[in-house]
């Protein structure tokens, strides 16, 4: 982008005043290397968010912004239902609440390279992964509504897992305000043997080195040492979110017109919070929230089961939860005024800061971590959350890197098999039910994550604490 | 995370060809359609109150049985009746050995969504799918 359409307020805030439609200004946190990379498309959806009836203070876009489905990825909006306010299906994304589950395991580098084959093998082995892979759980109905309302802590009642893993996510492992009426019998059906699946594309499990430590305090008190060993989850809501979000996206592309609202573009669809259709997609897609949660927990279960086998003296312990597609009520200070919002983050991370009160008691102090997902040849990393972040975009942060390449580009450019190789010569092993698939997901398809995780830093939206490098990734 | 990186576009004499052909992309995206053994037949029913949005509720159906029925498809058959369509999908049931599916759909999204037809009478129906 042609960094003359903004002005620029510091290192990393490009301001966009409104104009046209627009109610309120644009803001891009970013390095001017990063703005000049990224896609017109981003200035484009920025903008026409800030058109959005209701919307709060600013539309927001994080460092790793690229062109999304009406909101771009990276995006952050609040919206106030007394201010005729909207909720927004395709301001959430397809894959509700997908997110990045991060476990420590007591473990150190030395313990893992040995086996690090094996345990490829029992993980490959216990986690189903990958397109038409199906879970050993099958829920009924009852069930269904049961997960629907209670996320991860309806799974750790049925023993995938303990109670002490429920203080250590988001929402404490189940979000309040599910509706399971609002959820369609497709959805349910999509779902039904999908429970405790990883899915394909960029969704992995990953067994990591602690590679460098940036905050020595910081990193002390989420529990993480140089050369220690953890381990990261990165999927979401499944068939089940993947449904609500396109039945959802049509339901409001209609009802947006007869609501009056005028959308710029078709993937804006929404609808005011205080509206039947927006009540419903609410309802839904906290039900969405709530199976991710879930689909999460029931991996970590296997997870155990597979570590287990082979390392039994680990023990995983979660770091953290975090989702990055989603649309939460917060209560955020404005112009000197708490208001409760809906803040829509899409491909943006929840960073709240220090002494936050939703954050559990062992975060109060430092802020809640903040995790950030790689691509499998290079690194993934762990930030925590500031206090200045609530003033520059409510609470919120980047969350990966963001394509740089097209899958068919990627596929013309790497063999899927040679990659495995190549990664293998680097000492990191990968499993995958599909070669094409390692291919299209080639870590040289990606940006490069340090940049955009640097720029969130600079930009103080969240705070550097640790690197991780892959060991071991199975790539759904 | 999501990313915008997969286009699929049908071309056609008909907006039904169109359609049908924009159903084959949709399958290429997943894994080679001439591995695909047209088996078994599946009918589908939709409606949607125009044209572009009645091609994202064709391929949505697709999505939707290929995920609940775990199968492929690989020839398709389209008419379409005003505001309704009514189509027949034929296809198998996924063998991850055989047909290495590279990644699932979870969604065909409302950008880039255009039917239409050129000034040579030719058809065209695309749009941008989530995976």
């Amino acid at each position: 982008m042609d960094t003359l359409q903004f002005t620029r307020h510091s290192e990393t805030e490009w301001f966009i005043k409104p104009s046209g439609q627009m109610r309120v200004p644009a803001i891009i946190y970013a390095t001017e290397e990063l703005i000049r990379d990224m896609d017109q498309k981003v200035f484009e959806q920025v903008t026409n968010v800030a058109t959005l009836p209701g919307i709060v203070k600013a539309s927001y876009a994080m460092p790793d912004a690229h062109w999304g489905y009406g909101f771009p990825i990276g995006g952050v909006a609040a919206f106030d239902p007394g201010e005729g306010g909207i909720v927004s299906a395709g301001g959430v994304g397809y894959d509700v609440s997908c997110g990045v589950r991060t476990l420590l395991t007591g473990l150190a580098v030395e313990d893992v390279e040995p086996v690090k084959k094996q345990l490829a093998e029992a993980l490959f082995r216990h986690v189903p992964a990958g397109v038409g892979s199906r879970g050993k759980i099958k829920l009924s109905d009852a069930e269904m509504d049961q997960m629907l309302t209670g996320g991860a802590s309806w799974a750790v009642g049925r023993n995938y897992g303990t109670p002490q893993d429920l203080g250590r996510i988001e929402e404490h492992g189940r979000m309040q305000g599910a509706n399971p009426e609002a959820v369609s019998a497709r959805a349910r059906e999509r779902q039904r043997e999908e429970m405790g699946t990883l899915g394909s594309g960029n969704h992995y499990l990953e067994v990591q080195r602690v590679a460098a430590i940036y905050d020595q305090e910081t990193a002390a008190a989420f529990g993480i040492e140089l050369n220690d060993i953890v381990l990261s989850i990165h999927c979401g809501s499944r068939g089940l979110g993947h449904q609500i979000g396109t039945e959802f996206l049509k339901e409001m592309a209609i009802a947006a017109r007869g609501y009056g609202i005028k959308l710029p573009d078709r993937e804006l669809a929404c609808a005011p919070i205080n509206s039947p259709v927006g009540q419903e997609y609410l309802g839904a897609m906290r039900g969405a929230i709530n199976c991710a949660l879930a689909n999460r927990q029931i991996i970590t279960h296997l997870t155990r089961k597979a570590f287990a086998e082979i390392l039994p003296q680990a023990e995983l312990k979660l770091l953290y939860d975090v989702s990055h597609n989603t649309c939460k009520v917060e209560e955020h200070e404005v112009d000197g005024q708490k208001r409760k919002l809906y803040v829509h983050r899409k491909g943006a991370t929840r960073a709240f800061g220090p002494s936050h009160p939703d954050l559990p008691d062992d975060f109060k102090k430092t802020g809640q971590p903040v995790l950030i997902g790689g691509t499998m040849g290079t690194a993934s990393y762990i930030l925590v959350g500031t206090k200045e972040s609530k003033e520059l975009a409510f609470s919120s942060s980047c969350h990966g890197a963001g394509r740089a390449m097209s899958r068919h580009q990627a596929l013309k450019q790497w063999k899927g098999r040679e990659l495995v190789d190549y990664l293998a010569s680097k000492g990191i092993v990968i499993r995958s039910p599909s070669m094409r698939g390692v291919a299209e997901e080639a870590p040289g398809a990606y940006k490069d994550v340090g940049e955009v995780v640097d720029a969130a830093d600079e930009a103080g939206l969240s705070r550097k604490v640790a690197r991780l490098e892959p060991r071991v990734c199975i790539k759904g | 995370m999501m990313l915008i990186d997969i286009g699929i576009r049908g071309i056609g004499a008909s907006m039904e060809e169109a359609f049908e052909q924009a159903a084959i992309a949709l399958t290429a995206v997943i894994t080679d359609p001439h591995n695909v053994a047209p088996l078994e037949e599946v009918g589908i029913e939709c409606e949607a109150p125009d044209h572009e949005l009645l091609l994202a509720e064709w391929l949505n159906e697709l999505i939707y049985q290929m995920a609940t029925r775990r199968m492929i498809f690989s020839r398709f058959e389209v008419t379409v009746d005003r505001t309704l369509l009514s189509g027949k999908a034929w296809g198998e049931s996924i063998d991850i050995g055989r047909h290495k599916p590279a990644v699932e759909v979870k969604g065909a999204t409302y950008t880039q969504l255009k039917v239409m037809r050129d000034e040579t009478g030719t058809w065209l129906a695309q749009c941008v799918v989530d995976v």
